[in-house]
């Protein structure tokens, strides 16, 4: 980095805040997971249950204004930036109050009022689009940022080195943030790649590339409060790869016969959720108790938005005809 | 003679042309990793244990890459199928395909030819705008591009083997809808066509189209999932009397124009039905060629069934008034009658 950012420790909240972003994504997840096998939600689903920390960490020091693009693995980081679990659990379940009124879709999920583009499920296709998005901000004199997810598999689209090569040469105030779960689909890593990490080819266009465990929230956090000050104050994009891996299939029901039950084993132990309970629990943090009231909280939430998205009608057949032009 | 699904068909028709020429390779995202799916619809399954990973080969998600790594290797000798997962992603390699694959052997003067194959699979199937186009004509506008559409296990399996025998770029779309893909794979709402496949070796010419059922009333011309939308309403309309011709265009460039001709000198009525949108389809063309050639023999107006201008939504309730219903193409035949 050109220049170290102090990136002050964190408040008990804030602590509590991540957990609550984390613990919320799993059960959202894990309920739609539900709700998709009795046939409630059609279509398919990608889920993110082991990424939570990624998410979580990467989108917690952006500020009102900052913008983030995602992929068509969206909920997690959808529900970390704050978009409505109701709105998203209606959009799942296609009804007209959903995020993208039934017109988009799991992997469209969004709220660009938040600034969380309905999120694009072309892989790839979203990096030189965040470049356009803080070239935007930069163009209009604001300090805002952009935050760009994607996962191991898109950095081999084209798209994507054309968008990262012009943010680098412009010094875009974006944020690359590869979650690198180790598999595209089925896909192993080194089957696609001929380096150790993404963020290798960082140096390539001459931006940082930083390597940080996925799974921990904190060091994500940091690296990624990091990244957002510099692209803040004007210097530029960074490429932070978070190295975690998705504990479920590739979407619907992927039976993953393509890894080893030894591997999933050892991710299952990295569980970033369970892990980093233990952490605020044995560092005196928080009581058990204090978590378990969070956990009530959410699962209230999650009750009441299924009651919501199932009490909101589909949407009326001539909508289809909306929205094609501004 | 046995009876197989369509995904069943096409992995047949690209195992024998494997063992039968050693130039055919495959290529595209997850369709040989070991305990992998297969490809996006399991057709390469199994492929990569019987030929290696060097003939079945997993790419990067690179679709630029996989058309052009195609397009070299066949102006050198060999004859690559590529996969894409959905054929809305040979949006990404447009470049490839049509500036490059079309383009090389008419600006070479024939010095170069590009024998490739490109599977990709279309149809909307509750996956929003992304994952649901029917991009057929965006190809048939490109000359130098062949197009090829199967609907049935038997066509599926003879097409692949001419186009992987042809001697230019073809692209192959399949629908989601007619894999008959089991399992974890299965989709909702799909037709799974199986059909009756010859044990012997057979080839079915690219450019003939097909008369699905014989009628005198009015000519249906469908292809892919519309074709079994066009023969349900057939059924449907027989009931009252009116008797529907439907054909199956199998290829749509270059197209058969003159069994749609035939037809509709016969019925003196013409429907076409597209799952894409219906501006500039391969439908409008059709039409196009039809008022200019059977001009007088036309009783009725030509009219096009297909999905409105607009991009495929999510919400089935949606998708269903997208993707054209049997009721529209019934509706669509009973207003050329002056039944409404
Ligand atoms: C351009 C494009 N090609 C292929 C696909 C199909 N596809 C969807 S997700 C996926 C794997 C993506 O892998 P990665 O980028 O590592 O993200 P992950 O799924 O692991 O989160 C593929 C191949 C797509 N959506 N877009
Ligand atoms: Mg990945």
């Amino acid at each position: 980095m050109d220049q170290q950012h102090t990136i002050p420790p964190l408040k008990k909240e804030e602590l509590l805040d991540l957990y609550r972003r984390m613990r919320l994504a799993r059960r959202f997840e894990e309920t739609v997971n539900e709700l998709y096998l009795q046939g409630r939600i059609p279509s398919t689903l990608h889920l993110a249950i082991g990424q939570e920390a990624t998410a979580a960490g990467a989108l917690h020091c952006l500020r009102p204004g900052d913008t983030v693009f995602s992929t068509h693995r969206p909920h997690a980081h959808a529900l970390a930036h704050g978009v409505s679990p109701h709105a998203m659990m209606a959009e799942l379940m296609a009804r007209s109050t959903g995020t993208c009124k039934g017109k988009g879709g799991s992997m469209h999920i969004g709220d660009f009022a938040r600034g969380f583009v309905p999120a694009i499920a072309i892989v790839g296709g979203n990096v030189p689009i965040a470049a356009g998005a803080a070239l935007a901000a930069t163009l209009q004199g604001s300090d805002a940022v952009t935050l760009c997810f994607f996962g191991d598999g898109a950095a081999n689209e084209g798209a994507w080195h054309e968008g990262v090569n012009i943010a680098a040469i412009w010094r875009l105030p974006v944020v690359f943030v590869c979650e690198n779960n180790l598999y595209a689909a089925s896909t192993p890593f080194q089957e696609a790649f001929s380096i150790a990490h993404v963020a290798d080819r960082a140096g390539a266009y001459g931006i940082p590339g930083v390597v940080v465990d996925g799974n921990d929230v904190l060091a994500v956090r940091a690296a990624a409060a990091a990244a957002v000050a510099r692209a803040r104050s004007g210097e530029g994009p960074t490429l932070l790869e978070c190295l975690t891996y998705r504990l479920c299939g590739h979407s619907r029901s992927d039976p993953r016969t393509y890894r080893t039950q030894q591997e999933e084993k050892e991710w299952q132990e990295r569980d970033p959720l369970p892990n980093f309970v233990a952490w605020l629990t044995a560092g005196g943090h928080f009581t058990p108790e204090a978590l378990q009231a969070v956990d009530q909280q959410i699962e209230a939430t999650l009750a009441d938005a299924i009651a919501f998205a199932e009490a909101s009608p589909s949407p009326e057949p001539m909508s289809l005809y909306e929205d094609v032009y501004a | 003679m046995a009876e197989m699904t369509i995904a069943e068909a096409l992995r047949q028709a690209l195992r024998e042309e494997m063992r039968r020429d050693p130039r055919v390779f495959l290529l595209g995202e997850d369709i040989g990793v070991p305990g992998g799916f297969g490809g996006a619809f399991t057709v390469t399954l199994g492929l990569a244990e019987e030929f290696g990973r060097q003939r079945v080969r997993d790419t990067p998600i690179s679709e630029a890459a996989i058309a052009g790594v195609a397009i070299g290797a066949a102006l050198c000798g060999m004859r690559p199928v590529a996969d894409v997962q959905y054929s809305d992603f040979l949006f990404n390699m447009m470049d490839q395909l049509v500036n490059q694959a079309a383009k090389l052997r008419y600006m070479s003067a024939g010095a170069l030819a590009v024998p490739m194959v490109m599977r990709a699979p279309v149809g909307a199937t509750a996956r929003g705008a992304q994952h649901a186009q029917s991009p057929e004509a965006f190809f048939t506008h490109v000359p130098g591009l062949k197009v090829v559409a199967p609907a049935t296990a038997y066509d599926a399996k003879g097409l692949l083997k001419a186009a992987i025998r042809d001697d230019n770029p073809v692209l192959f779309f399949e629908h989601k809808l007619l894999y008959g893909s089991k399992g974890a794979r299965s989709e909702k709402g799909a037709v799974s066509p199986k059909g009756e496949v010859p044990d012997e070796e057979y080839i079915v010419p690219i450019g003939e189209a097909m008369v699905r059922r014989v009628g005198k009333d009015v000519t249906i011309v469908a292809s892919l999932l519309m074709l079994y939308r066009a023969l349900e309403a057939a059924g449907v309309l027989a009931q009252e009397g009116i008797e529907a011709e439907v054909i199956d265009p199998r290829t749509l460039v270059p197209f058969d124009k003159e069994r749609v001709l035939h037809s509709v000198k016969k019925t003196g009525r013409l429907v076409i039905v597209e799952e894409d949108n219906l501006t500039n389809g391969w439908g409008a063309e059709v039409a196009a060629w039809m008022a200019d050639e059977a001009f007088v023999w036309l009783d009725a107006p030509i009219k096009r069934v297909a999905a409105p201008d607009v991009p495929p939504p999510f919400a089935p309730v949606l998708e269903q008034h997208y993707v054209p219903s049997t009721a529209r193409v019934v509706d669509t035949v009973r207003s050329l009658f002056g039944v409404y």
